[in-house]
């Protein structure tokens, strides 16, 4: 006997509930958390080192690095910075998801955190689709990357809270045309927070700290 | 890029719901893929291939119903389809946007075998 069976559920649900769960303990400490995507090398490690200078005197962080294989150089340097740092190795897997993220947690004392930094595995197609229970995704593009990204990978853009546009101070070297990326992205993601810095020299970021600072201040209310 | 770990979620949901349905064996399968969901048929299949080994749902079937990116000018309510690049309204040249279908991502339904309740009708 043949017999049809309707199901539609979302293929990543069951990363959803892990996800869920990651958020309720997230919230349970009261702790504001981001995911930050990026492409490879467009500045998430040091992006992430200069927002913790600028942060650490008023607020307790902690990072989560994400990387596919077992080097500990990201990691070493945000230990160096003076913050809790716990290393996930996805073991060649290319994006982080919510099963090692829980676990992640797990390791830091939470309620010693006021802002948890999630560092996701550089590539721009696949973090796009694994919810970490995170509160806040933000999304690195680096000028140099060039100004096509949104229109070759949409889906990142779609799911996003915050743009940073870094690496701002090579502008005056690379052909990148700021108004025609801006428009790939209104396109995918209306009015989105877009912030355009230099991680290497600072600029920039009064803006995005005063923002993160408002949301974790929110978080904690 | 990611097809393994979606394949495996796709397996456990497929597996679930057959042993709900007390099904001896599954043999086909539709899935919804956007075309925005960055999604490689072959790949899944490939996958599938492997990892549904001694199952229940061995030598399924995968069918995938692809679902082109749709987008809606907000401006002048033209409906249009991406084909490869974004582009912005073809009518009016607008970047006021809503995509309303191509970021699906879902198992719609799945096909099984049952043993005959009552075996006596199986005489004919």
């Amino acid at each position: 006997m043949k017999q049809r069976v309707e199901i539609v559920k979302r293929i990543l649900d069951s990363n959803e509930q892990l996800a869920e769960q990651n958020r309720k303990k997230l919230d349970n400490h009261q702790v504001f958390a981001i995911n930050v995507m990026a492409s490879p090398g467009a500045g998430k490690t040091t992006f992430i080192l200069q927002t913790i200078a600028k942060l650490s005197q008023s607020l307790r962080l902690g990072v989560i690095e994400g990387d596919t294989a077992p080097v500990t150089i990201d990691a070493d340097k945000i230990t160096a910075a003076g913050m809790p740092a716990v290393q996930i190795n996805t073991g060649g897997d290319c994006h982080l998801d919510a099963n090692m993220v829980g676990l992640a947690i797990d390791q830091l004392d939470l309620d010693e955190i006021d802002l948890l930094l999630i560092e996701n595995v550089g590539n721009l197609i696949c973090p796009a689709g694994f919810a970490l229970g995170n509160h806040a995704n933000i999304l690195i593009s680096s000028v140099p990357e060039g100004d096509d990204k949104p229109y070759k990978y949409p889906n990142i853009y779609r799911n996003i809270d915050v743009l940073i546009i870094n690496k701002i101070d090579l502008l005056p070297y690379v052909d990148f045309r700021m108004d025609y990326f801006r428009e790939g992205v209104e396109m995918l993601n209306p009015g989105l927070k877009t912030f355009a810095v230099s991680s290497k020299t600072g600029e920039g970021f009064e803006n995005w700290i005063a923002w993160l600072q408002e949301r974790v201040v929110g978080a904690q209310e | 890029m990611h097809e393994l770990a979606v394949t495996e979620s796709l397996l456990a949901i497929v597996v679930q719901s057959a042993k709900e349905n007390r099904a001896q064996k599954v043999t086909d399968i539709t899935l919804s893929i956007g075309a925005l969901s960055s999604i490689i048929d072959d790949s899944v299949q490939f996958y599938w291939n492997h990892i549904s080994k001694g199952t229940v749902a061995e030598k399924a079937t995968l069918h995938f119903n692809r679902i082109p990116a749709t987008m809606l000018c907000l401006d002048c309510s033209t409906e249009f389809t991406l084909e490869d690049d974004l582009i912005p309204c073809p009518n009016c040249d607008s970047i006021n946007l809503n995509i309303i279908a191509g970021e699906e991502f879902q198992v719609d339904s799945i096909e099984i075998e049952k043993e005959e309740e009552n075996n006596n009708e199986t005489k004919s």
